[in-house]
């Protein structure tokens, strides 16, 4: 028989029990899952299959690499089984297994002091959590200042330039137009950044014949499929966005009229040497005012039928001079310093290409319009026949944002959008809902720590002027971290890498707690890994710990925990509640608002012998009702919530505005409506996520369209229409410049004054990046960056069984000319130098990445005894982190004061200016530094396995199935 | 020895797109996700959380960096699986007839029951697309997901194999090879898809396409925007009355 009929095979197996479809969290996407759940041999629910959910807007049904391998995180040895009590030194990994009453009451014993106390002696920080809607209200309950997430060591940078210069910024913000985009250019973006959306979108692009450019050191991933690699030296994307802005302006290849309509480019400046230098001229309303070709007079900006003029000197109607701020940016980027020769040699592009870059962005642009034959009406009551775009859209992420010019790149590639006409039209870059949200719709951080009462307001915000810096009454930093003090002043993020750093240091204060939540704080997410670990082992004179208290709740064995005194084990994403909030990181699309939910698709207690874990989000409700916090508690004192679940359903932050917009009221009502007691079987029943199409008359122009204006408020996202238009030259920022030149009140202290003077331009620009500035470039000759592979981006996840097969190690990819000159040879060893110390890696050759950059994966690297692998894990002997190279702060200035290694705006932190030496080291077994081994505090690993054996044609004895 | 069955009526393969395939092992992890709990043993993995992981994949990525005479390096991503050849070598090979091609779609498959893990087949096929179960002693290899594409226990839309129904970028075509008129057939005429290491003769059916080629202008003529510009621009934005006039 040759036709295989004498083989049958079972074409149509059962497949599971039951399909649940929940979120995603194996990393911050938030894609749609549908979770096949099938019972083992015992009867126990398993998960026998994870795939992307097809009706959900983020994924549309695709998957990841890390979205599939969630079952061995699901059954990972590493996860936690109780709760922990430090019992050996700190970092010593010598703990005991506790009650949840014990944890809780322990936690209980050292918070409600610090309440009684002082409550800014508590710095609670979460990671990559998605929770901050609740995380930051409790800590705004508790009252303390010190609270933020992990968005200042990844990418304040561009959420704060894109706020402050679009009123939004990219991935959760906005995407581009995928449909119609023709040119896609995408910057210093990770190999998986925005996993599947970006990966849909770039895919969808190319089968149309439209073309990607892809601007990084290192052509991998993404960059990889670009038509084009702008193999750029790290840190200088800003002068490469000004040349090309240089161009366009130069060449007139601006849009004109969309710079007039929908930004500040003809909004008239005061040129009087006052202390209103610099800033916009108002009418009597407050209302910025451009200069009226028609009438000869200055106007308000928003007024219908306006001619605005984009140059020229005119008079201010306060007296004196003014100009349109068109003119000052023209002028500013047509200098020399900005022209493609200037800056060639520094990006390492060349000047004509640089020029015919910005010559394809104009002729796609220009040439290439997108008309969507719908008519729309503006803010200014002008109606549009139709809805014309350009079709050039960028993206762009940490390799520009995690630099000390950051901030001013954001805004600068920003700016560069704008001058195309490109942003929130047909083609181009386009906002999700709540997105776009200028700064005035924002709140602005709140810091005064008072006993026993919560904080006045929001934590994070976003500051107009020096006056909503959060300092003390004698000026000093009110929060642990420094964020929005004259160190970082719009650090909208907090500053979360240097917290431990401040604390150990107790400038500007002590602390007692330090509470973490899925923060790999003792590892991979800190500058200065080793000193980060005597940092947090340090003690005082009296044997006391500096930092006196660390409360830490992860799901797995981290290196965090083994630093930690309470260890609160958290459940999987798959084994508990979670809420994805319009309040919080939306997971909106340009035309559809969205949010979801995570629930127990398993029952945590069935997954494991003896585990006894609760998802954090709940206990830290249980928490806040046994603080008895305002919120948390009825007026009884008793608990308000039973656990997050009733939380999701029943907290209203304003009136009809809870945590989740969907299904609200009576199941009817969306956006705003009274709780619903029903309302997560809604969302369960819907696929675990709820959507709202944008109506189409609403879809572009969303910041000046009337149609989404009423639209916003109707779902509950402004209480009324808030339309902007975008701010080119940012007078926030000019506030601050002024603080500087010596006007106001509130004034830098001297040494910060020169620093605020250049980093707060209100037009982007760009500086030297600070540690390459500080070091001797002769001396740490390469750059050095890393970034996450795609099979593990956004967590720590080489420790999955099946991904870590992918990658197990990490080798330092070095430019093959640089390999020749230090005689180094593939599997050779090096070390690599920077100014603050060195590790000892793994190197090989590679052709494809910038001639004077180094790079490697992130966080492969494991401390041995972590995360429940054999001590022969390449993890502990091959893997290595760049961390211990990068210090938190730069190299000392002879001053006495400790600069930090950020950004001077934002406080983000300026990982990738790292300038390094590379020599070739003596043949070794091991990377260097080696950390000495943490006792683990769960079992050892299984040595094998065989997952499926309970539903599969086992072959052979043996049961592989259960771990 | 097996015979094959010689020309089916159906060819059904993959094709696979490498001019948009990110390298990201998304059609690797959710294969082996799919397959470890289905068709045969499970696909187990040894030493897996020590010093030596591995274990049996049916779908594995190769990057491959490529140094073209006229640009810049290049990275190019190339996942691959057993290619469902025609006259697949594999099966000819097999001493007890466990692998088999089926008759009617052309899917090649091992038959566990009977084999026994001498590993001749996998010594036999040009493209190292089997591997050894370590467990359970059997031969692995690509299924097409024969117990997905015709399994009534899944909503039909699903009915494609694990791979092409994860891949992100949208780089992979499931269709029948043998049918000009099928999607997967016209992408491979459209974009000049190829054969696999032809000169092995194994006719395979999986096909490739290839990449564009990069860095290349955008169009020809002038690459520079003076070129472009209005020539009597004077002075400071000359352009921008003009461009002021024209918006009346």
């Amino acid at each position: 028989m040759a036709d295989g009929t004498q083989h049958p095979v079972d074409t149509s197996p059962k497949v599971a029990d039951e399909v649940r479809c929940t979120t995603c969290y194996m990393c911050a996407c938030r894609c749609g899952i549908n979770v096949h759940i099938r019972g083992d041999a015992e009867g126990r629910p398993r998960v026998r299959y994870i795939e992307g959910n097809r009706r959900h807007p983020v994924n549309r049904g695709v998957l990841c690499a890390k979205g599939s391998a969630g079952i061995m995180n699901q059954y990972s040895p590493a996860r936690l089984m109780k709760p922990l009590r430090r019992t050996g030194p700190r970092g010593s990994g010598e703990f005991e297994e506790i009650s949840w009453e014990e944890a809780l009451e322990l936690a209980v014993s050292w918070l409600d002091p610090i309440r009684e106390r002082d409550p800014k002696e508590l710095a609670f920080f979460t990671g990559r959590d998605q929770s901050q809607s609740l995380t930051s209200w409790w800590a705004q309950g508790f009252g303390t200042p010190n609270y933020a997430a992990h968005g200042g060591f990844c990418s304040v940078n561009m959420a704060a330039g894109g706020i402050y210069t679009l009123g939004g910024a990219f991935w959760e913000f906005g995407a581009p137009d995928w449909e119609r985009t023709r040119l896609f250019m995408i910057f210093g973006v990770a190999e998986d950044h925005d996993s599947n959306p970006i990966k849909i979108g770039m895919g969808e692009v190319k089968k149309r014949g439209g073309r990607v450019i892809g601007v990084n050191p290192v052509r991998t991933g993404y960059n990889a499929i670009a038509d084009e690699w702008v193999g750029i030296t790290p840190g200088t994307d800003g002068l490469f966005v000004l040349a090309l802005a240089h161009e366009l302006i130069r060449t007139g290849n601006v849009d004109v009229d969309y710079l007039i309509r929908y930004t500040n480019a003809p909004w008239i400046v005061n040129r009087n040497a006052d202390a209103k230098f610099g800033l916009f001229v108002r009418d009597r309303n407050g209302k910025p005012m451009v200069w009226d070709r028609a009438t000869g007079q200055a106007q308000p900006y928003d007024a219908p039928g306006l001619k605005p003029e984009l140059k020229g000197d005119f008079p201010n109607p306060d007296g004196g001079r003014c100009t349109p701020v068109f003119e000052l940016m023209a002028r500013k980027y047509l200098e020399p310093d900005c022209a493609p020769d200037a800056v060639a040699e520094r990006c390492g592009i060349e000047a004509a290409r640089i020029r015919r870059i910005a010559a394809d962005l104009a002729r796609t642009a220009f040439e290439e319009e997108v008309v969507i034959e719908r008519p729309w009406t503006d803010f200014r009551g002008e109606r549009h026949e139709r809805m014309v775009g350009r079709p050039v859209s960028f993206h762009a992420m940490r390799g520009i944002s995690a630099h000390s010019n950051g901030f001013q790149t954001c805004r600068a590639l920003h700016v560069l959008q704008l001058l195309l006409g490109s942003v929130e039209c047909p083609g181009g870059f386009r906002f999700k809902p709540p997105y776009p949200k200028p700064v005035e719709a924002h709140p602005t951080p709140h810091s005064l720590a008072v006993p026993n009462a919560p904080l006045g307001g929001p934590h994070l915000g976003f500051p107009r002027s020096p006056d909503d810096l959060a300092l003390d009454d004698d000026g000093r930093p009110a929060r642990i971290d420094k964020a929005f003090s004259w160190e970082a002043p719009l650090a909208t993020h907090g500053m979360m890498h240097m917290v431990i750093s401040n604390a150990h240091s107790r400038d500007p204060y002590p602390i007692d707690t330090l509470f973490l939540y899925m923060a790999n704080m003792a590892w991979n997410s800190s500058m200065n890994t080793e000193g980060v670990l005597e940092m947090l082992s340090d003690t005082d004179e009296d044997g006391e710990y500096r930092i006196p208290h660390i409360i830490y709740s992860d799901a797995y064995s981290s290196e965090m925990v083994a630093y930690s005194d309470l260890v609160l084990p958290d459940a999987t994403y798959l084994e508990r509640h979670d809420c994805i909030s319009l309040l919080d990181r939306p997971i909106s699309e340009p035309d559809t608002a969205a949010d979801a939910i995570r629930w127990p698709v398993v029952d945590p207690a069935t997954q494991a012998e003896g585990r006894d874990v609760r998802g954090f989000q709940s206990v830290l409700i249980e928490l806040g009702a046994r603080l008895g916090l305002p919120g948390m508690v009825d007026d009884d004192g008793k608990p308000r919530f039973r656990d997050y679940a009733d939380y999701m359903v029943n907290h209203q932050r304003r009136p009809g505005v809870g945590p989740l917009a969907g299904w609200r009221g009576d199941g009817t009502a969306h956006g705003r409506g009274k709780p619903n007691p029903d309302q997560l079987d809604r969302y369960i029943e819907n696929g675990g996520f709820w959507t709202a199409p944008v109506p189409e008359e609403a879809q572009f122009f969303k910041p000046f369209n009337a149609a989404y204006q009423d639209w916003a408020v109707e779902m509950g996202f402004f209480d009324k229409p808030f339309p902007y238009v975008f701010q080119i030259y940012s007078e926030p920022l000019r506030t601050f410049q002024l603080a500087a030149e010596g006007h106001g009140e509130r004034q830098p202290p001297e040494h910060l004054r020169a620093q605020i003077r250049r980093a707060f331009d209100p037009l982007p620009v760009w500086w030297e990046p600070f540690e390459q500035a500080a070091v001797d470039v002769a001396e740490y000759p390469l750059h050095a960056i890393t970034q996450r592979p795609m099979a593990m981006y956004h967590a720590w996840h080489s420790q999955n069984a099946w991904l870590r097969q992918i990658h197990t190690e990490n080798p330092l990819y070095v430019p093959r000319t640089v390999m020749r000159d230090a005689g180094l040879e593939d599997g050779d060893w090096a070390w690599l130098t920077s100014h603050h110390g060195r590790i000892r890696v793994p190197v090989r050759g590679m052709d494809a990445v910038n001639s004077h950059t180094v790079w490697t994966w992130n966080a492969i690297g494991k401390r041995r005894g972590a995360w429940a692998l054999e001590p022969a894990a390449p993890e502990y002997r091959r893997g290595f982190l760049m961390n211990h190279l990068i210090h938190e702060l730069l190299p000392p200035k002879g001053d006495g004061l400790r600069w930090a290694n950020s950004d001077p705006v934002t406080g983000q932190a300026a990982w990738y200016d790292l300038r390094v030496r590379i020599e070739k080291a003596e043949p070794a077994e091991t990377s260097a530094p080696e950390v000495a081994a943490q006792r683990s505090p769960v079992a050892p690993p299984p040595a094998e396995v065989a997952w499926g054996a309970d539903w599969t044609k086992t072959q052979t004895g043996g049961d592989g199935s259960d771990r | 020895m097996s015979t094959l069955p010689g020309p089916t009526p159906k060819k059904l393969g993959l094709v696979i797109d490498l001019d948009i395939c990110v390298g990201c092992h998304a059609c690797a992890v959710s294969c082996k996700e799919w397959n470890t709990g289905g068709y045969g043993a499970p696909l187990s993995d040894q030493d897996a959380y020590g010093g030596d992981p591995g274990g049996a994949w049916l779908n594995r990525i190769h990057s491959f960096e490529v140094e073209p005479d006229d640009g810049p390096a290049q990275i190019v991503h190339f996942p691959k699986s057993c290619l469902h050849c025609e006259d697949a070598p594999c099966v000819t090979v097999c001493p007890t007839g466990a692998s088999f091609k089926r008759a009617d779609d052309g899917i090649v498959l091992v038959d566990e029951d009977t084999c026994f893990g001498c590993g001749l087949c996998a010594w036999a096929c040009p493209y190292g697309a089997r591997e050894l179960d370590r467990r359970a002693g059997v031969m692995k290899k690509c299924t097409l997901c024969v117990d997905r594409i015709y399994n009534d226990n899944i909503p039909e839309e699903d009915r494609v194999p694990a791979c092409v129904r994860a891949c992100p970028t949208g780089a992979r075509y499931f269709g029948d090879l043998a049918d000009p008129d099928s999607e997967a057939s016209r992408v491979v005429q459209e974009r000049g898809g190829f054969d696999l290491m032809p000169e092995q003769a194994t006719k395979p059916v999986n096909k490739y396409l290839p990449p564009r080629p990069k860095d290349r202008p955008l169009r020809e003529g002038p690459g520079d925007l003076a070129a472009l510009a209005e020539p009597e621009a004077r002075g400071f934005l000359g352009w921008l009355d003009r461009a002021l006039e024209r918006l009346g």
